[in-house]
């Protein structure tokens, strides 16, 4: 029951550590995370994360898979997010074969690439607030998650691993109508992130739970490796949609949201307003949608010539990175390599939660939003 | 012999069964309630509406497997469960119904010191239910609750005592009847006390935003982790009761019990048309409904920060309310 | 009749159940034995018609401070039993000594209030200028708490006043010595 410490004479109290195992199977470790802990009371003095419980060895799969294969693996690691894998993968390999992307599919790859970044906050807030105790907003975020998925069914047939993108552009040209439905659904969902807003971010114990809770600075979440929101969170303006812009972003209007703190809060925050520029993206790319084709010229059999490369977008959990080489003879890559952003902001975890209670462990693990199919693979 | 024995022990078990049925309906409300709040349609398929949900709900857990884990303490293990529902039964031995005699089991004079420390026994069983299971989630949950139970008892019996300063006596049916007498009910005389002996109420019942020993997504349902079927229900049975005892407790203490609003003014004396106890009951399901309500709106305390709360703002409030009281009492 | 098998009933339970606290394997179990011990001692003064007195032994004892001895317990890990001191038969010596000096002075503290009883029996200690003539009438209904209230703050006001003192001084003094910087 309890472990046996090393006793030292100068503790009077014969208070033993105790070691928890947090996962695989918890509510809260979001999939099959393990995390030991090692608690004082109920303060955590060390965490460990244990992964690898959902390893399906997609990178390696990958290299006896030919290119246009891949598409449907890289949906099965950042599963919330299966719209924003594909556009990764995708304008890899036309990096690599420096395929011209049509500038009406580049529009609709921005619009995709938004609805799934707000698909997946929305899973991230509802888990977050149910985690520390807000159960109704996991209801109401899923709600409008519904409405993201339902506008992807339409768009593709499938709700969750959509293969949505193609080397070279898109499969299908949008549906008559899709883009009133997608300017309808961005009013909806301004109003609901009112609601949200309303039920957490001046709610005094949601104020509590997360203020100052794992306060992280500027060079230590860059030492880290942090990427996404925990990073922007410690003020650190690193955005790949404004610093290395891809598909339309080079075109849209928006704001990167910066923390000053660092803390829970901050990261919050931060992710509420990219809701609302994620609407703002959405609104002018679907209004300026330019006509014209939605595949480029890509040949029948894709076989990219010899070399490497490495390509990296803004996910909405952060910089989701595609290391790929090609050996030029083959139908498939000879190395294929993902930098998830859900396994490097893992790596901050034990730096959160060192000295903080186990509430807060719940409460960190929500706020590196990590997704266990993309840090396993 | 027919006074002494027969007549109170069909109270008892009338109002046994009556409390029993009530909490699983209650249970069946908080799922309506919430799913309203979160817009879900709750329980639909058993019964119209979901209704019969709180039949079924029972039978489920009864035929359900009782397991006991290898290493758990096996008497203990059985009998926390046990002392966690008796008390929470035993109090409504002195909650007065209405103003007649039929309407309560029995009205000893030191009735509402009698509620708080048969409540305060009910602790028990949640902190030996954690220790009994060997197991580290239940143990730490167990720690907590007993922590905050202790922690928020004394706020809510300091606060307590302020009303009792203003009555003197310690009556159930006496506190009611002085604010019959007063013609105002001392939620607002007392509103400082009422939101005191609320929020110690819903701590001490383990309710969100106080949940902590059982919060799941925390401690992976804390003290009862291991429990389930019938041992598991009771538990939930008894933090049921608790949340109607401690409703009681406000509308007894705050809302003048079974008194319909203002009974000394003439023109809300068409209000007496409903009986006592329907006044009574509609008030404490009134309450009911507000534990519920915040359930489903607020997040979770941390329990440093729970800890915080009761022993740096309620009790000092608690004390300084007290103090304020005094002063009144002895200067009008 | 029924009073005595009652009060027999009771003072048997109590007693076995004080020398189970000792006996007892696990300091848990020893705990919840305690707990029982303490409310059938509350039974016992309910049929006193010392309701109040009964009230506050489970409030205080049952409800508060052994909750408290169950929390050291649990955080404590009493699986192995404490290490014992080097000459054992010195300890039972000062244990004898200990629980015969307690003995003794249960009996005197009997002995007196036996006596003061009877000297004070007329009026049921409390006088005619006292608002309590009238009280005792019924088997519950006794004024029990109002009485203990009007002796503690009459004729015991400086030792009721010292001894809430002594407790603040305890509890301070108790997160002194737990606390390492203030």
């Amino acid at each position: 029951m309890t472990l046996e410490a090393p006793r030292t004479s100068t503790t009077q109290f014969d208070t033993d550590e105790l070691v928890i195992n947090m996962g695989p199977q918890h509510p809260s470790t979001h999939g099959v995370l393990r995390v030991v802990l090692k608690l004082d009371g109920e303060r955590v003095i060390d965490a460990d994360c244990v992964i690898g419980y959902i390893h399906r060895g997609i990178e390696k799969l990958s290299e006896n898979r030919d290119w246009t294969q891949i598409i449907l693996l890289t949906d099965r690691m950042d599963y919330v997010a299966a719209a924003t894998n594909n556009l990764g993968y995708c304008q890899t390999v036309e990096k690599l074969m420096q395929i011209e992307v049509p500038r009406r599919a580049r529009y609709l790859r921005t619009v995709l690439a938004e609805l799934q970044r707000i698909a997946s906050h929305c899973l991230w807030l509802g888990t977050h607030a149910m985690d520390i105790g807000a159960m109704t907003v996991l209801l109401y975020a899923f709600r409008e998650r519904e409405f993201v998925l339902d506008l992807f069914e339409e768009f593709c047939g499938a709700r969750l691993t959509y293969n949505a993108m193609r080397i070279g552009g898109l499969p299908l040209d949008i549906p008559p109508g899709w883009d009133k439905k997608v300017l309808s659904f961005c009013e909806l969902m301004e109003g609901k992130l009112n609601d949200y807003e309303m039920l957490l971010t001046n709610n005094r114990i949601w104020l509590k739970r997360t203020r100052d809770v794992g306060v992280i600075g500027a060079e230590e979440a860059i030492g880290l490796g942090l990427c996404g929101p925990p990073l922007r969170g410690s003020g650190v303006p690193r955005d790949l949609r404004k610093d290395e812009p891809y598909a339309a972003y080079d075109e849209m209007e928006f704001n990167v949201p910066l923390g000053t703190r660092g803390d829970t809060y901050d990261r919050y925050l931060i992710r509420m307003d990219e809701f609302r520029e994620s609407i703002r993206i959405i609104r002018q790319a679907v209004e300026g949608l330019p006509e014209g084709p939605i595949m480029g010229k890509v040949p029948r059999l894709i076989k990219p010539p010899a070399g490497e490369t490495y390509h990296a977008i803004e996910s909405p959990k952060g910089e989701l990175g595609y290391f790929i080489v090609s050996d030029g003879k083959s139908t498939n890559p000879y190395r294929f390599r993902v930098r998830p952003p859900s396994f490097c902001n893992l790596q901050g975890l034990k730096r959160l939660v060192t000295g903080h209670l186990v509430a807060d462990v719940v409460a960190l693990i929500g706020t590196i939003d990590i997704v266990l199919g993309e840090v396993d693979r | 012999m027919l006074e002494t024995v027969v007549v109170p022990l069909l109270k008892i078990a009338v109002l046994l069964n009556a409390v029993l049925v009530a909490v699983t309906f209650l249970v069946l409300m908080e799922r309506k309630v919430i799913a309203w709040a979160q817009s879900r349609l709750g329980p639909m398929r058993v019964g119209p509406y979901g209704i019969l949900q709180a039949i079924a709900d029972p039978i489920k857990l009864i035929l359900k497997e009782d397991i006991t884990p290898a290493k758990a303490d096996k008497y203990v293990f059985t009998l926390a469960p046990i002392m966690s529902l008796v008390p929470a039964l035993v109090v409504f031995a002195v909650v007065p119904f209405g103003p007649d005699p039929l309407y309560y089991v029995s009205d000893i004079n030191v009735g509402l010191l009698f509620i708080i420390s048969v409540t305060s026994i009910g602790v028990y069983g949640i902190i030996l239910g954690g220790w009994a299971s060997n197991s580290k989630y239940p143990l730490l949950a167990s720690l907590r609750a007993s922590a905050q139970l202790i922690s928020y008892e004394i706020a809510v019996t300091m606060t307590l005592v302020s009303v009792i300063l203003t009555t003197g006596t310690l009556s159930l049916v006496g506190i009611v009847e002085a604010q019959r007498e007063g013609g105002l009910w001392f939620a607002f005389v007392q509103p400082v006390a009422l939101m005191l002996v609320f929020i110690g109420g819903l701590a001490e019942t383990n309710r969100a935003p106080f949940d902590l020993p059982e919060a799941e997504t925390e401690l992976t349902g804390g003290f009862h982790t291991e429990y389930s079927g019938m041992r598991f229900s009771l538990f939930f049975l008894a933090e049921y009761a608790n949340m109607i005892v401690i409703s009681a407790i406000v509308v007894i203490m705050f809302f003048g019990g079974w008194l319909a609003p203002f009974p000394n003014v003439p023109a809300l004396a068409f209000l007496g048309f409903l009986p006592p106890w329907v006044w009574f009951i509609g008030k404490i399901f009134l309450f009911l409904y507000v534990f519920i309500w915040i359930r489903a709106t607020l997040p979770r305390y941390r329990y440093d920060q729970l800890m915080g709360l009761g022993w740096k703002v309620l009790i000092p409030i608690a004390i300084g309310n007290l103090v304020v009281t005094g002063i009144l009492k002895v200067a009008f | 009749m029924a009073e005595a098998i009652v009060f027999w009933t009771l003072a048997v339970l109590i007693l076995g159940l004080g020398v189970m606290v000792i006996s007892a394997r696990s300091a848990v179990h020893s705990v919840l034995f305690l707990v029982v011990n303490f409310l059938l001692v509350a039974v016992l003064y309910v049929t006193l018609n010392a309701e109040f007195v009964a009230v506050i032994q489970v409030l205080v004892y049952a409800g508060g401070i052994v909750v408290l001895y169950l929390f050291v317990v649990m955080l404590v890990n009493l699986k192995k039993a404490p290490e014992r001191y080097a000459d054992p038969r010195r300890i039972a010596w000062t244990g004898t000594l200990l629980a015969g000096a307690v003995l003794a002075e249960v009996i005197a503290i009997v002995y007196a209030s036996v006596s003061s009883d009877e000297a004070g029996a007329a009026g049921g200690g409390f006088g005619a200028d006292t608002p309590f003539a009238e009280c005792g009438a019924g088997p519950l209904v006794s004024c029990n708490t109002e009485q203990l209230g009007w002796v503690l703050y009459t004729s015991y006001l400086i030792p009721f006043e010292l001894a809430s003192m002594l407790l603040l001084v305890a509890m301070v003094g108790a997160i002194v010595l737990a606390k390492r910087h203030l």
